[in-house]
């Protein structure tokens, strides 16, 4: 009876007690600097596991919280990932502000394309971004006085980070680098998942009839989640870009884009989380599996997807919640 | 008082050969209990489709209040005071009920477009979407997922995310559709506890519902308005005896 009383006094209790910062997420963060201490021969991996986790966190918002389908979001990473590195190839190898252009470029044609993205649902949606991605990659493959084509961009020569830090052979800038710029990505878009305009965004992905019904104009709430995820995968792909300081074709590859799905399906789709752990679990399965027989790893791939979509549908992330849930019930 | 609430002039519709809205002319008065009926397929979830903007008419004008809002955007319409309710659940499924009414309330105020302050911190926002699902004795269900409510309860919340929006004319598409008559009785009260400010119209096949509650009756046949009047004009009327009795013979 009084916690019932205690609802109704104030309900906005609740909502907090949902969102707030737990301390499960505390210990998440600090290993994410266990390679940093531990054996640098990880360094390079964890670095390409961050950006990952950056680009599934992209898709998140648009695919797990909005319910956007798209298999061609590659073309916003590789779009950031060619800026980055032409400012760098030519002249301009400031890690910072090429960051930001990478982002700027990505999000431009992230809000130019969102015109198109928000008319459509579904089927359509998944041609229409497939046909993005094809688009984007046969351009830059045919324009190879610009991007090197096949062979990739050559000459990409970055900066010291903040004019101090240079990236070193082992990793260690990089890696910092990729996960601090992983991290600040995460608190906003924690922030936003959070706020009203996430509210609306779960609206629109369970019922995108009822939105228009309650006065939502969902095609407003589409155009700008496109854009702010256009933004981020943009970063993540100058981020690659930076860290490696070569750019080839793979960017924009369909393979990148049907890998940031499979990633945030083991992850969990729609949790924050989600796409952090799929990167760590895919990019660690990809090394492992690959070192034993690099030719056919995606079949252990494969296997591992088919299990976790039938008997984890909402991920990893959905089981182990189910699980936790359970045993708090005992 | 004089100027209607929401009007329609002359409004067509066909789906190919079939007309589904003929010349519909309507008129409702603020304040007013319409209750709107006919056979199935007479075109009354149509017309309702048709003033919410989920339809475009092929012919004629709708008006809320003074204004012509014929070509305007469904959430447009909304946010002017027009909105409705459905016929089959369109609920959001996982998300709480509490969730869905604070985003009804959320777009209302326009907060939605901001996404730098968390959502308990509008916590006006969250207690009035408390207070509209306590009204309709939701309020200890708020924090349960919507797919986990009870159908009945289902039902209230399609309400209560009409009422978040702050109606001018609400349009019921039979509120009532899958409750057991017994439970129906307690969401038409429900309905009639409302604001006198808000105009209803809704949609009923329970007849002694559509008498106990509502002021006036509206009949509808193949995409025409039959009749307009009273319940007792109604109840007398030989033309819509004709055509309950003659189609219960039919079929």
């Amino acid at each position: 009876m009084t916690a019932a009383a205690e609802q109704i006094a104030a309900p906005h209790r609740h909502l907090e007690a949902q969102i707030r910062w737990r301390a499960i997420e505390t210990v998440f963060w600090l290993a994410t600097l266990l390679p940093l201490v531990a054996s640098p021969s990880y360094l390079v991996l964890a670095s390409q596991i961050a950006i990952t986790a950056l680009f599934a966190l992209s898709l998140d918002l648009i695919l797990g919280y909005a319910g956007i389908v798209s298999l061609g979001h590659a073309a916003f990473f590789g779009l950031g990932a060619y800026t980055a590195g032409l400012a760098a190839k030519h002249g301009w190898g400031e890690p910072l502000t090429g960051l930001v252009l990478a982002a700027g470029v990505a999000g431009l044609v992230g809000y130019a394309s969102s015109f198109i993205i928000a008319r459509f649902r579904h089927l359509a949606l998944i041609m229409i971004t497939l046909g993005m991605g094809l688009l984007l990659l046969e351009a830059a493959n045919s324009a190879s006085w610009l991007t090197g084509g096949a062979d990739g961009l050559q000459g990409v020569r970055m900066w010291p980070l903040l004019g101090t830090f240079r990236f070193d052979l082992w990793g260690y800038t990089a890696y910092a680098y990729s996960l601090i710029v992983l991290f600040l990505t995460f608190l906003l878009v924690r922030r936003l998942i959070h706020s009203p305009f996430g509210l609306a965004l779960r609206g629109i992905r369970e019922n995108a009839t009822r939105m228009p019904a309650i006065g939502a104009s969902s095609r407003a709430h589409i155009r700008k989640v496109y854009t702010i995820a256009a933004v981020i995968a943009g970063i993540a792909g100058g981020l690659l870009t930076q860290t490696t300081e070569t750019v080839s074709l793979g960017v924009l590859d369909f393979q990148r884009s049907a890998d940031v799905l499979v990633i945030l399906v083991l992850g969990g789709a729609g949790r924050l989380y989600g796409g952090l752990i799929g990167a760590i679990i895919f990019m660690v399965a990809r090394d492992q599996f690959s070192g034993i027989n690099p030719q056919y790893w995606y079949f252990w791939i494969g296997t591992l997807l088919i299990a976790v979509v039938v008997f984890l549908p909402n991920g990893i992330l959905g089981g182990l919640n189910r699980l936790m849930s359970r045993w708090g019930n005992r | 008082m004089s100027e209607p609430a929401l009007a329609t002039r002359a409004l067509n519709k066909s789906f190919g050969s079939l007309a589904v809205a003929r010349d519909v002319e309507l008129t409702l008065p603020r304040g007013v209990r319409y209750a709107l009926i006919g056979p199935n397929g007479a075109g009354k979830t149509t017309l309702i489709n048709l003033m919410t903007g989920m339809l475009r008419p092929d012919a004629g004008r709708i008006f809320l209040g003074p204004d012509d809002i014929t070509r305007l955007e469904p959430e447009a319409r909304v946010k002017r005071g027009l909105v409705r309710t459905f016929q089959i659940n369109t609920l959001f499924p996982n998300l709480t009920a509490l969730e869905a009414v604070t985003l009804a309330v959320c777009e209302r105020r326009s907060l939605t477009g901001t996404w730098w302050r968390r959502l308990p911190a509008h916590r006006d926002a969250v207690d009035e979407a408390y207070g509209i699902l306590a009204s309709l004795a939701l309020g200890v269900h708020c924090h349960r997922l919507t797919r986990e409510l009870a159908y009945g309860q289902q039902r209230l919340l399609e309400i209560a995310l009409a009422l978040a929006t702050r109606p001018k004319v609400l349009l019921l598409d039979e509120p009532a559709a899958g409750v057991p008559r017994d439970e129906s009785a307690g969401l038409f009260a429900a309905i009639a506890g409302l604001s006198q400010d808000i105009t209803v119209l809704f949609i009923e096949h329970d007849m002694n519902v559509v008498f106990r509650f509502a002021s006036r009756i509206i009949v509808m046949v193949r995409g025409r308005i039959l009749v307009e009047g009273s319940p007792d004009e109604i109840a007398a009327d030989a033309q819509v005896r004709e055509v309950y009795l003659g189609g219960a013979r039919h079929g």
